[in-house]
């Protein structure tokens, strides 16, 4: 049975996972749906890892379970659909980056051939740098490379584990457009980041994970919940609690008529960064 | 991608990565230290018992046993430069890669585990046991030229030495699931002198007629084989050698030797595909 097209890319119901005493996750439920970019946010030790190994078939979850187009996770049809690119990994030091694409495509059983490898490396702004080795790249170099690894063979859902952790920012920008081009793609994604205002931007849909739990989920969007109107007036700054853009209008026409002069008028949003600070409890890992 | 496919790749990058390493180097300059020390001292050795007459030939003969004692000591040579490199090349292939991040990005790759483990073991044994078939043959050349002697048998000692470290290398892997590059590296050297000492063990025991002692050494002879297929190699030496010689030759330094039928070979054969299987299925369990 093939999946269907239209499956989910990903789905994690009550997935849990223990080491020895440690709990890492603790019934974990996550869909990543076809073509959508999902973010996973969450303190250091919250399990964002753990989860993208569980999908990828790295480890095996104590409870729960994890399908990947229909396929249970870890198994060799379910791994022929995805690109990883791992928190922490290196490449053999004395591979180009040509060859380690060549070996990821041989292993991925890739026809793509040397026109994919010279197109993967373009789109991370790798071009140049097809025939250095691995140990002359830097840092961010190779975690560019990483990506370019990851995206061999056109898999049809991305698990990215912090992949501009090591990136400047024009390196990022390069992962942020690239990210727009697998949505054109029908990829589906997900992102670990800890990046709020990136995955902000990128995803369509965020989930906050905390002590191996969702304790949030939702688009950006509707986490940056409205928190009011301040209005500047002679007396100071008013704050109207619960008002919303659409009111501020009303308000200064009112304040206007009562004879009160404006200097001023802001619509006070909360920030992704203060709905995940709410939702974490501060927690740093 | 079909499971020969994938494990043709990752031998190709197992033996690719292999001739990366440093070690490589050691071991081609040691296997020619080795080999002109080897031809230094046969030839000396030769020379002076050319001057030592025996009351009869057929009772002593000083060439073969000049011949069998130092191809004795080169087999012993092959032995232990063959299982350096079957340790080499099976060093960090699993937690020690896995704990370098090397390992993760092609394991998620629609590839099985135990085609891995069992790619990277074909990969180290292949090259190890062709190392040591070349070593031997060039000792055996050296000691044809030098001294004029051969070995009553030539290709068994040689396929028994070329399985030793197909064991050695079998052990490596299993080891390399569970400890990292430089834990795994002590632990099978050390295991490969237990093997050896095993062996001495059981000739002190036959030698001093302790049975017990005997026993012991028996039994770790066949739970690490490779020492008891070293100890048939240099049986099968001189197996044919008669006379006084055959018997001081038993007697000697490396000359202790044990035969062994074909159930060893059975055994070592059963031994490594045993181990690797358990290597196989242990790394298809573990969380990377
Ligand atoms: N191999 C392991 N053995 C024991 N404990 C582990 C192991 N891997 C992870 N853990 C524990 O599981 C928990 C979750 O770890 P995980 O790496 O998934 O967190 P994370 O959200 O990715 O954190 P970070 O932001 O720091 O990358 C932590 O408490 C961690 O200590
Ligand atoms: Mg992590």
């Amino acid at each position: 049975m093939t999946p269907s097209p239209d499956s989910v890319a990903l789905v994690a119901r009550g997935v849990g996972k223990t080491y020895g005493r440690t709990t890492a996750l603790g019934g974990v439920s996550l869909e990543v749906g076809h073509g959508e970019l999902v973010g996973l946010l969450g303190p250091n030790g919250a399990g964002k890892s753990t989860l993208t190994k569980i999908a990828c078939g790295l480890v095996r979850p104590t409870s729960g379970t994890v399908e990947v187009g229909g396929r249970p996770a870890g198994t060799r049809t379910a791994r022929g659909m995805i690109g990883y690119l791992a928190e922490l990994f290196r490449f053999p030091r004395w591979m180009t980056a040509d060859e380690v694409l060549v070996l990821h495509q041989r292993l991925a059983g890739s026809g793509g051939a040397a026109s994919e490898r010279a197109e993967l490396l373009a789109l991370v702004g790798l071009f140049a740098a097809a025939s250095t080795r691995v140990e002359a790249m830097s840092k961010g170099m190779q975690q560019r490379l990483g990506i370019a690894q990851a995206l061999v063979g056109g898999p049809r859902l991305l698990l990215l584990d912090e992949p501009t952790s090591a990136l400047d920012p024009a390196g990022r920008g390069i992962v942020r457009e690239l990210m727009g081009e697998l949505r054109t793609r029908g990829t589906s994604v997900l992102l670990n980041s800890h990046l709020l205002s990136e995955v902000e931007r990128v995803c369509d849909r965020v989930a906050i994970l905390n002590e191996g739990r969702v304790v949030t989920e939702g688009r950006p969007a509707d986490l940056s919940r409205p928190r009011g109107v301040e209005i500047e007036v002679d007396g100071g700054t008013r704050l109207y609690e619960g008002a919303t853009r659409e009111d501020v209008p009303r308000i200064v026409a009112e304040l206007v008529a009562s004879g009160e002069r404006v200097y001023g008028a802001r619509v006070l949003a909360s920030t992704l960064e203060e709905t995940y600070l709410e939702a974490v409890g501060g927690a740093t890992g | 991608m079909t499971g020969a496919g994938a494990a043709l790749v990752i031998v190709g990058y197992a033996l690719r990565e292999s001739l990366r390493r440093r070690v490589f180097l050691v071991v081609l300059v040691l296997t020619v230290g080795f080999l002109a020390l080897y031809g230094l001292g046969t030839y000396f050795a030769f020379r002076d018992v050319e001057s030592f007459v025996p009351p009869d030939k057929n009772i002593l003969d000083p060439k073969a046993f000049t011949g069998a004692t130092v191809f004795g000591l080169a087999m012993f040579a092959v032995l232990f430069l063959g299982s350096v490199v079957a340790i080499f090349l099976t060093l960090g292939v699993v937690r020690g890669d896995a704990e370098a991040g090397l390992l993760q990005p092609i394991v998620v790759r629609p590839i099985g585990r135990r085609t891995i483990v069992l790619a990277r073991l074909a990969g180290a044994a292949v090259v190890s046991a062709a190392y040591a078939l070349v070593v031997y043959g060039l000792a055996l050349a050296i000691t044809a030229a030098v001294g004029g002697w051969t070995p009553d048998h030539v290709v068994g000692p040689a396929l028994g030495l070329a399985l030793a470290v197909v064991t050695v290398a079998a052990i490596s892997l299993f080891a390399s699931v569970f400890m990292s590059a430089t834990a795994q590296g002590i632990a099978v050297f050390m295991v490969f002198g237990t093997g050896l000492t095993a062996g001495l063990l059981s000739q002190i025991g036959r030698a001093l007629d302790s049975g017990s002692l005997h026993t012991i050494g028996r039994v770790a002879t066949w739970l690490l084989p490779f020492d008891g297929l070293y100890q048939a190699g240099l049986h099968a030496l001189i197996s044919s050698t008669g006379g006084l010689t055959g018997v001081a030759l038993q007697l000697g330094p490396f000359g202790g030797a044990e035969g062994a039928g074909p159930l060893l070979v059975l055994w070592a054969i059963a031994y490594t595909a045993l181990v690797a299987g358990g290597a196989a299925l242990a790394f298809s369990r573990r969380d990377l």
